[in-house]
């Protein structure tokens, strides 16, 4: 189980994290950044485990990975939304967070609602429902399964 | 059946000829560039996955544009980092004070039509004024094909847009891009392809429609391409190839969706503050007053664009109190804007030139701004927080809307 940050449509990247944060040497010194202009206690209070659900068209804008790699540091466990921009949904899968579209989801959470997630049968619970959640493309779940990207890559090496 | 545009480059490079929209494949890259806030995360994760060399050094472009001239300490130390990697790889294209990353890319000739692009930035969507198929990726995956030369997509759908007509002469095509992200809105084309057709576009120089394809990314599009033509070819200094020549977008082939516009149709607007699909037309916005107005970037800082500012602030003063900042996209523009007596006009008017680059595009340098001020900007984005605080107001517009706002210190009509 994990609680509900909920945003609304067209979340961009400036929003998730801001551009004067990019030069932060590490993902660590720019997490406590996330969402500072929509929710500036998200960072604080945001708990492993937990994860964030939007309406549409969530990390529009510009390619800044950082804004799939902030919200993994800070341990959410998955961005389910109701659509994703193109680049933030292959970043995000290209590090391991699963981006997940759940065209219902949205609807039916409120902001602190404890959900909780099953990645292999594509389900999410929520007030005693179940929400079904769009298959990833077989080549992305290859990705996401092996931990991203790199371990990807090292796969294919070996 | 026809084929669209993206369809028929894709099926010639992967040789796969029943590539269609939905199929995933893997393309080799012809260039890709990486820019100057990025390249220490491309290098930690390039070595991260182990590899020891670039697969092709010659194809990678490594530009600094956003960050220069610096303005924190810290921002030097990308340039460290961006020097060693440079060297220890063996690069022979680096920029390190020549311009934007996206008007370098076309100007410096690294993109021809028909090539497949991947940049770090997201405007590289960009080269599809051109004809390339060119894309934003993250640092990982810019990693991967720094190591691999080759990346998986899938091929886009794509919405064709129709315009014909003779354009009024206080519309740019800044406009008209502006008009179709309100219409399309900001998702309205996530993953799909936009292509630009009609007699309108073939009309506009390439500046015009480099404008349109930078900002495809705006409603989410994958690219927005232009049919190669004789303008392209002069533009890139080439004779286009039979390969050239067929890229453009059968008239049977499967649209996803058609827009059709009538040039006449279209007015000057402006997207209002925070979305980039809030469009109205100007006429409705008259009034509103103003502290600042830019005139640059990746998307409006071409030398036909500083001749439109300039043409409007010939003998002309920017209003008290406003502040009128132009960044020619590159210094080759801010040279011919010189010798074409553009900087001395837009000078002579109140003008603050400042050095090509990114920095208040980007939020980062060279006239930011605070609470509740209103800036006129001919950039691509005017998200919260983009150009300073989160409570500065952003108006995207065209240089010639621009430049009339700076003379009257609000917001009017462009003549």
């Amino acid at each position: 189980m994990g609680r509900v940050f909920r945003f609304d449509q067209d979340v961009d990247t400036d929003q998730i994290i801001a551009s004067q944060y990019l030069l932060y040497p590490t993902i660590d010194e720019m997490k406590v950044h996330t969402f500072e202009s929509l929710n500036g206690d998200f960072a604080k209070e945001v708990r492993p485990g937990d994860f964030v659900v939007a309406s549409d068209n969530f990390g529009c804008g510009s390619s800044r990975e950082q804004a799939a790699s902030v919200l993994k540091a800070l341990g959410v466990k998955a961005v389910f939304a109701r659509s994703f921009a193109r680049i933030f949904y292959r970043n995000a899968i290209n590090i391991g967070l699963p981006a997940i579209v759940c065209r219902d989801l949205y609807d039916h959470v409120r902001e602190g609602d404890q959900i909780s997630f099953d990645l292999e049968g594509g389900k999410v619970f929520a007030n005693g429902q179940e929400y079904a959640c769009t298959a990833l493309p077989v080549h992305l779940q290859k990705i996401l399964n092996q931990g991203g990207l790199i371990a990807s890559l090292d796969k294919e090496d070996a | 059946m026809g084929a669209t545009l993206i369809e028929k480059l894709i099926r010639h490079r992967t040789g796969n000829e029943s590539a269609k929209a939905g199929d995933i494949v893997t393309v080799r890259a012809d260039r890709v560039m990486v820019h100057d806030i990025f390249i220490p995360f491309v290098k930690d994760k390039f070595e991260e996955m182990g590899f020891q060399k670039i697969w092709d050094p010659e194809k990678m472009v490594l530009i600094y544009d956003h960050l220069v001239p610096a303005s924190q300490v810290d921002d030097t130390r990308h340039f460290r980092i961006g020097d060693e990697f440079a060297e220890r790889y063996g690069l022979t294209h680096v920029h390190r004070s020549d311009g934007v990353c996206h008007q370098l890319m076309t100007e410096k000739g690294y993109v021809k039509p028909g090539d497949i692009v991947f940049g770090t930035d997201s405007h590289t969507t960009t080269y599809g004024c051109v004809g390339a198929f060119s894309t934003g990726i993250g640092y990982t995956e810019m990693a991967s094909v720094l190591g691999t030369g080759k990346l998986w997509l899938r091929v886009p759908e794509t919405i064709r847009v129709n315009i014909n007509g003779t354009l009024p002469k206080n519309v740019q095509s800044k406009d008209v891009i502006l008009r179709i992200l309100g219409d399309l809105k900001s998702d309205g084309a996530t993953y799909k392809s936009l292509e630009f057709a009609g007699d309108t576009v073939e009309r506009m120089s390439v500046a015009s429609r480099m404008t349109m394809s930078n900002m495809a990314v705006e409603c989410g599009a994958k690219c927005g391409l232009f049919a190669p033509d004789e303008k392209t070819a002069a533009y890139c200094g080439i004779t286009l190839d039979d390969f050239q020549q067929s890229l453009y977008g059968d008239d049977d082939a499967v649209y996803e969706k058609v827009l059709d516009y009538r040039a006449e149709d279209f007015v000057p607007v402006m997207a209002c503050p925070s979305q980039v699909d809030k469009i109205r037309p100007i006429s409705d916005l008259v009034g509103t007053k103003i502290d600042q107005v830019f005139i640059g970037s990746c998307t409006n800082g071409r030398l036909e664009d500083l001749a439109a500012a300039a043409s409007v602030l010939k003998g002309q003063k920017v209003a008290p109190f406003v502040k009128l900042i132009v960044t020619p996209a590159s210094k080759q523009i801010y040279q011919d804007a010189m010798k074409a007596g553009y900087v001395e006009t837009l000078m002579e008017a109140g003008a603050m030139i400042t050095h090509p680059g990114c920095g208040l595009c980007c939020g980062r340098a060279g006239g930011i701004l605070t609470d509740d001020e209103v800036v006129v900007a001919t950039n691509n984005r005017n998200f919260l927080g983009r150009m300073g605080t989160s409570k500065v107001q952003i108006y995207l517009a065209s240089p010639l809307a621009a430049a009339s706002c700076a003379v009257a210190g609000e917001i009017v009509e462009p003549c």
